[in-house]
């Protein structure tokens, strides 16, 4: 099912957490709502799940004005950023709870929580109580709790937030496997930029309650159109009010036309990438991306002096 | 004293760790141990003479004949009625402040408007008022001469001087225990699970029932065991209400006051270690509860 | 952000039959009554008020209530924070069960404390001791209904209480009496006046526990609430209504001086 936010706006007193917010999700999508906290996407999650009503603007879900239905009605899958997991009951009540409310028969119920947890890979785990699960087996049982119900659409606030490096790219790699699966539309939150390249087909970039742009990883990894969306995804160097992307300095054995001289005063070597920190002829401080190979070749050096040749210069108006 | 004092400031005064600390190590020791031992003298000694010793004496006095006197005492005509009286009070007074109370504690601590904290105070009120107050105000509502008195005569419902009014009165006195008890387990809940539910389809009284509820229990019970005790002891303002009324509205505790009065001391004894037993009935219970709920950590 | 969101997710919470039962049911319990009593102790204006509560009968125990309450909640302020200090700190066979029966005020009614009291300090008191129609009675009833309410606020913060802090007290050279005066005492002192506060409310309230022990003497043994009480029995509605609002104010103002305290403990302490 698409998801359409035309015109949404929402204050909490003086504080405005979105404004004027346009986005539009393709059926079967997996998009990133990413941004700083603060930046109004969490409760732009919220609004298209329910949990919170816009004061002003429209939420369409299949092409049907939910504005003003609630939460429960909406037939929204939605993940908590710590989980929310029902304390009191099992893997197996937590995950049957939606088809329970909706007064299912039994037998199908179990029938249903079986192919969840085998989906969710928790075979086994039916009788356990949350408190007795970790980080990434109860973001697991969440959301396979969110699928019971199947639900048009999966909406997930930080899915990963709170777990450890390790299990966080284990997961991400299974929601997409799970996503090309299932292909429900999906919008997740987060303020990891490499998250979001890593798992969406399509980002949206917030800022202040307000989206900065939309487009493909690439899209916005290539041609940002400002300063904050370039800022934000990806590292950028920053001479007077240009940017530029530290791989986009090249270094060079020999001087040529076009060429400045630089000064090496620093090289951190990061296993397969290199960062060599510059200083310029007038001062100004950059650094450069560069390849272990690249690096080897040029036979680096702290103290050196080196020709570099700049790219070309992003200004975006201020 | 700042850290920075110079060196010349320290050497002027004494040594700043007291060179003769290390020798008498052992007979600080000796000092914090009987320092320790003393404090705890005091402390047990004087809870012995004023709990435990009373308490204990009343059990000896009453047994001290042997069980056939209060056997003959409690199964008097009177002694029982009252002790009925009582648990009917005290089966309709609670369910009613909890269920309230309940509601109260979601209102406080889930709901937003004006006058939240003004609401706060009314439900504390009772603990501040003495119950011969709560006699006399609801007196002054409910009674004969009182602000509702005419048009209960007229629809012929008696309040004062009857079961209505006592649990009315019973029901002031220990109102604000639910309430106070749930509040801060409501609150340690959070709303997410809550959220959860509704985004999965649960209404809001499935949301109550099978995710609020649940995960409130145990505050809710404690405050429900708080709440008997108070309502099954309290004396002062059913006093007033009731009329004290022999073998009809009197409930055990003015059961035991009347029997004392009237010099029959086994008969008040009796009665009394009956509502002793069930207060350290409760106190068993608050005990085994407060490992449920927040381990390590009193009640106020 | 996650505060405000939650914040509009309660507006949401309870119906408006649930909210107009409650209303209802607070009126009939609390609101009317507490009203009622206000109406009634007003009815002759002013001065039929302060006729009423500067009767000397009224004054004499309005005097006495708090006297003796004072005294009650000062002593509780030594031995509570003391049982509380020994309760958290010593370690001693049985200190679980000594510990349960703290509460044992609470839970017993107030009837039955005085029966009990009078069991030991009463006439024929094995211990030779006997209290009863004296003001030392009052005291002690007082001290035995409200002896939870001190330890059991002192407990937790002392609970709490850093040991290192007065670790490193000793290590710099304070003596025992210096940590305690300097390091326990101040971190303990808003815990032991909200137990005071709470006392000080129940005590000035307090009736079962005294009907019985203090003989209830005019001029001598009579508390405010067992005046209040007498002026219901002798039909002077407006009497006991004008005392019952002074009893009332009395510990309101106590309860209002300690949340004042407590907001202005939690803007100083973090």
């Amino acid at each position: 099912m698409a998801i359409e936010v035309h015109n949404v706006s929402k204050s909490f007193g003086t504080f405005t957490a979105l404004d004027d917010v346009c986005i539009r999700v393709a059926d079967g999508a997996l998009t990133a709502l990413l941004g700083p906290s603060g930046s109004g996407k969490s409760t732009l999650l919220r609004i298209i799940a329910g949990l919170e009503s816009p004061d002003t603007g429209v939420v369409t879900i299949g092409g049907n004005d939910v504005t003003g239905v609630p939460a429960r009605s909406r037939g929204v899958g939605f993940v908590f950023q710590h989980y929310a997991p029902f304390k009191h009951m099992t893997v197996a009540g937590n995950i049957g709870f939606g088809l329970s409310v909706r007064r299912r028969p039994r037998a199908e119920i179990q029938a249903r929580v079986k192919e969840l947890l085998a989906l969710v890979r928790l075979e086994g785990l039916a009788g356990r109580y949350p408190s007795q699960l970790s980080g990434g087996q109860l973001q697991r049982m969440a959301l396979a709790r969110a699928l019971a119900v199947q639900p048009e659409v999966l909406l997930l606030d930080e899915p990963f937030g709170a777990l450890d490096a390790q299990v966080r790219s284990e997961l991400r790699e299974w929601l997409r496997r799970l996503h090309d699966e299932i292909h429900v539309t999906t919008i997740f939150v987060t303020h990891d930029q490499e998250e979001a390249m890593e798992l969406a087909r399509q980002i949206v970039v917030m800022n202040e309650g307000r989206i900065e742009q939309a487009g493909t990883p690439r899209e916005l990894y290539e041609s940002p159109r400002n300063e904050f969306v370039m800022t934000f995804i990806g590292p950028v160097n920053r001479l007077g009010d240009a940017l530029m992307r530290p791989h986009d300095i090249q270094i060079l054995a020999e001087a040529g036309p076009d060429t400045t001289e630089a000064l090496v005063h620093r090289i951190v070597h990061l296993g397969f990438e290199v960062r060599v920190e510059l200083t310029l002829p007038d001062g100004r401080q950059i650094w450069a991306q560069q390849t272990r190979e690249s690096a080897q070749e040029l036979e680096l050096a702290e103290g050196q002096i080196l020709a570099v040749r700049l790219p070309e210069l992003r200004e975006f108006a201020a | 004293m700042s850290s920075s004092a110079s060196g010349a400031v320290a050497s002027a005064r004494a040594p700043l760790v007291p060179r003769s600390r290390a020798p008498s190590r052992a007979a600080d020791e000796r000092a914090r141990r009987a320092r320790r031992l003393g404090l705890r003298a005091i402390a047990l000694g004087y809870l012995a003479l004023l709990l435990v010793a009373p308490v204990a004496m009343i059990f000896y006095r009453t047994f001290a004949h042997g069980l056939a006197p209060v056997w003959h005492a409690v199964s008097a005509a009177n002694a029982q009625h009252a002790f009925w009286l009582s648990l009917e009070v005290v089966a309709i007074a609670v369910p009613l402040n909890t269920v309230f109370g309940i509601g109260i504690a979601l209102l406080l601590e889930r709901g937003r408007f004006r006058g939240r904290a003004l609401l706060g105070m009314l439900i504390d009120l009772p603990f501040a008022i003495s119950p011969v107050v709560v006699g006399l105000a609801l007196v002054l509502v409910y009674g004969k001469t009182g602000w509702f008195g005419n048009w209960l005569a007229a629809n012929g419902i008696a309040v004062i001087f009857s079961v209505p009014g006592m649990v009315l009165a019973t029901a002031v006195v220990s109102l604000p225990f639910v309430a106070r008890e749930t509040i801060p387990v409501l609150h340690e809940l959070g709303t997410d699970s809550e959220q959860a539910a509704a985004t999965l389809g649960a209404s809001r009284w499935q949301t109550f029932m099978r995710i609020t509820l649940p995960g409130i229990r145990w505050g809710v019970v404690y405050g429900v065991v708080l709440t008997t005790a108070r309502a099954l002891g309290e004396f002062g303002a059913v006093s007033i209400v009731s009329g004290r009324i022999e073998g009809q509205t009197q409930t055990l505790p003015l059961y035991v006051q009347d029997r004392f009065e009237n010099f029959d001391i086994t008969g008040a004894y009796a009665a009394a270690v009956v509502l002793a037993l069930l207060a350290l009935a409760t106190l068993l219970a608050m005990n085994l509860l407060t490992r449920h709920t927040r381990p390590g950590e009193a009640v106020t | 952000m996650r505060r405000l969101s939650a914040g509009a997710w309660r507006a949401r919470g309870g119906s408006a039959l649930g909210r107009g039962l409650l209303g209802i049911y607070l009126s009939a319990l609390v609101l009317l009554p507490v009203s009622a009593v206000l109406a009634k102790s007003t009815t002759g204006g002013a001065s039929a008020f302060w006729r009423e509560i500067s009767n000397p009968e009224a004054v004499a125990a309005i005097k006495l209530t708090l006297v003796v309450s004072a005294i009650v909640v000062v002593t509780n302020a030594v031995f509570g924070t003391l049982i509380a200090w020994v309760l958290v700190r010593d370690e001693f066979p049985g200190k679980r069960i000594v510990n349960a029966l703290i509460d044992l005020p609470f839970a017993l009614p107030t009837i039955v404390a005085g029966v009990v009291l009078l069991a030991l300090y009463g006439k024929g008191s094995p211990m030779g001791i006997n209290v009863a129609f004296t003001r030392a009675s009052i005291a002690l009833a007082l001290l035995f209904v409200t002896l939870p309410f001190v330890v059991r606020s002192v407990q937790p913060v002392l609970h709490e209480l850093d040991v290192s802090m007065e670790e490193a007290a000793a290590s710099l050279g304070a003596g025992p009496a210096t940590i305690l005066r300097r390091i326990v005492l101040p971190s303990l002192t808003p815990a032991i006046i909200s137990g005071v506060a709470l006392s000080f409310a129940r005590a000035v309230g307090e009736f079962g526990s005294l009907v019985l022990i203090t003989g209830n003497l005019p001029f001598k043994t009579e508390v405010g609430s067992v005046y209040v009480f007498g002026q219901i029995e002798s039909d002077n509605l407006p009497g006991a209504a004008a005392v019952s609002i002074v009893l009332l104010l009395a510990a309101l103002a106590v309860l209002a001086a300690l949340s004042v305290l407590s907001r202005w403990r939690s803007g100083h302490v973090v």
